[in-house]
């Protein structure tokens, strides 16, 4: 109990700070902190995943799911409100995790990465073909009202934000209360050793499965941020491109803490606008070397640097024998 | 009747690089448990490598047949110089753990080289079509096919008995399986096992190279080439097995005529297709259809 209150009291004072400095922002970083806000809920899916031992490389589904899901409901059916249209998101990506969970839970390591990545390229394949939603140029989606205000071009991009950092504040801290929770914990022990996790009467196939499910969610919530804080969404939501740097970010932020997923979205967001700039052509180029780095000096990501244990390293010889 | 043979065919051309592309692919998995994001990379440099050297080759005033020659080179090149950077300055630091890990890094190099190939070689798309007019053309029934497509599958083929030949029957290949099936042991025996390493990456690297090479006169080479080639023949070595040599030609059949069925019967369904045959062959085969026999180990 004590737990719940001190984690919502931090995300709550983390919220009002950012949302304090938000008024302080000029345009463009308000909207390159929302999108990295969207980015950030995919991310802290794959973080969920990872916790169990398991990649996708396939959240873009999820992610486009949300965004088409929610963009057709604003831009057909004139349903306008942000908070049903992130809870739209959230739902549908939800669901389609849950349909697809009972298959993909059944894989492990290599073959998890590549079917989640071959299904979201089946949806891409789809939608860069149908044409009344768009095709491969997608469509546009109208503004978005907030609880039937209305605020106009100049300050959807605020509204958006302080909508972006109080769903990022709530997620982070229910997520933070699920993975210490004991479910939550299950997830660590079956990385570590599945059958000891199955003798000791846990089902590693439920928890995968749940981790799934809320990985999928997490992805349909960014979807449909992202999807109103662009205005537009297309096919390549769902290409696996987007699927690798969504993976990119959650190694970055690491599986330590549920924060730092969002400070590493913002970081990607902010090089690439910056060498989008000035080295259009070598953002890629930084993006590689700054992966191969974390991996190999920061092996649990930025938030290792703060978080509770971050001294206690895994031991790699343990985890040798079983590969 | 027309329109079958022209499907096959087509398949059939399209199969056959892709099985090249997959064949390095699916033996550097084999041997190094590394499924290599980076391929698709190294293919297009292979393509680039190509499209610089053939121009090359003939300002020297060498005659029009040596742009064959030119194409080999260019992957050989391509393998010579990037598989001991990637393996020796790289992989080794992280054999033997998490294959996802090192899923990642692959793809860190992937980023790369992708933008190292856009510094190199700039972003303007480069033309070879050469090579493609020295073997003529061939008529099949009513339909006239350009020789070089078809000698693709030929060196196809080539490629897959070569890589089979030299596993199987060589002394050098029978101790790959040796390691493969048991580093430690074969390390005490006395193998060289990071020779052997960089060997099966080198070769991999190459047959990526000698993909790319070769379909450089049927594509303009570009920036991008890359992105779609990876996911491709991760589908073909997903459906035929990873790891396995005949795996990886019946996934690369599958993928091509798959594709071919769809181009000409139901065009909007050409990206679909591919990645639908391989959720189905991984729902009912989850390791693809060949999978190699693993030594049991307790």
């Amino acid at each position: 109990m004590n737990q719940t209150i001190r984690v919502f009291g931090l995300a709550a004072l983390g919220a009002a700070i950012f949302i304090a400095i938000g008024f302080a922002l000029p345009l463009w970083l308000l909207f390159t902190a929302t999108k990295a806000v969207g980015f950030g809920l995919i991310a802290l899916g794959i973080v969920a995943l990872m916790r169990g031992g398991l990649v996708s490389f396939g959240q873009g589904l999820y992610y486009c799911v949300g965004a088409y899901a929610s963009g057709l409901l604003a831009s057909r059916l004139g349903v306008s409100d942000i908070f049903v249209l992130l809870l739209v998101g959230g739902f549908a990506g939800g669901l389609i995790a849950a349909a697809i969970s009972p298959l993909i839970a059944r894989y492990r390591g290599i073959f998890f990465a590549m079917l989640s990545m071959a299904l979201s390229m089946v949806l891409y394949g789809v939608l860069a073909k149908v044409t009344a939603i768009g095709g491969s140029d997608g469509f546009n989606v109208p503004e978005p009202t907030f609880f039937g205000w209305a605020p106009g071009v100049e300050s959807t991009d605020l509204a958006l934000y302080v909508v972006a950092i109080v769903l990022a504040a709530l997620v982070a801290a229910i997520c933070r209360l699920y993975f210490d929770s004991g479910p939550g914990l299950v997830a660590l022990a079956s990385r570590e050793n599945e059958l000891r996790v199955e003798y000791l009467g846990a089902s590693v196939f439920s928890v995968t499965q749940r981790n799934f499910i809320l990985s999928g969610v997490l992805a349909g919530l960014g979807g449909a941020l992202n999807g109103f804080a662009l205005g537009h969404v297309d096919p390549f939501f769902s290409y696996w491109t987007t699927s690798g740097e969504v993976v990119f970010i959650a190694i970055l932020g690491g599986y330590a803490s549920t924060i730092a997923v969002f400070g590493a979205a913002l970081v990607v967001e902010l090089v690439r606008s910056f060498s989008g700039q000035y080295f259009p052509e070598s953002w890629q180029l930084f993006l590689g070397i700054f992966l191969l780095l974390v991996i190999i000096f920061l092996p649990r990501g930025f938030g290792s640097l703060w978080a509770r244990g971050a001294g206690r390293r895994k031991p790699a010889a343990a985890k040798e024998r079983n590969s | 009747m027309d329109l079958y043979l022209t499907i096959i065919v087509d398949g059939l051309i399209y199969a056959s690089w892709l099985f090249i592309v997959a064949l390095g692919l699916t033996l550097v998995f084999g041997v190094l448990r590394i499924l290599n994001f980076a391929h698709g990379g190294l293919y297009a440099l292979g393509s680039y490598g190509a499209a610089v050297a053939v121009p090359f080759f003939a300002g020297l005033g060498l005659p029009d047949w040596f742009s064959i020659p030119a194409m080999f080179i260019a992957a050989l090149s391509v393998a010579i110089l990037i598989a001991p950077l990637i393996e020796r300055g790289l992989l080794r630091y992280f054999y033997g753990r998490d294959e996802v890990l090192i899923l990642l890094i692959t793809y860190a190099i992937f980023l790369i080289l992708e933008d190292a190939t856009k510094m190199i070689f700039g972003v303007d798309p480069y033309y070879v079509f050469e090579p493609r007019n020295l073997l003529g053309n061939l008529e099949l029934g009513s339909l006239y096919y350009v020789g070089y497509d078809l000698a693709l599958i030929g060196l196809a083929i080539f490629c897959g008995l070569g890589v089979w030949f030299g596993l199987t029957r060589t002394r050098i290949g029978k101790i790959t399986l040796a390691v493969i099936n048991e580093p430690e042991v074969s390390q005490a025996m006395g193998v060289n096992i990071g020779r052997i390493y960089l060997l099966a990456f080198g070769i991999g690297v190459f047959l990526a190279a000698l993909g790319g090479a070769f379909t450089s006169p049927l594509i303009s080479v570009q920036p991008g080439i890359s992105v779609s080639v990876i996911i491709v023949s991760f589908a073909v070595v997903i459906i035929g097995g990873l790891g396995s040599i005949p795996g990886a030609a019946i996934g690369a059949l599958i993928v091509g005529l798959a594709r071919s069925f769809a181009v000409y019967e139901a065009p909007e369904a050409e990206i679909f297709i591919i990645y639908f045959v391989m959720v189905v062959v991984l729902i009912f085969r989850p390791e693809g259809l060949f999978t190699p026999a693993k030594a049991r180990k307790i």
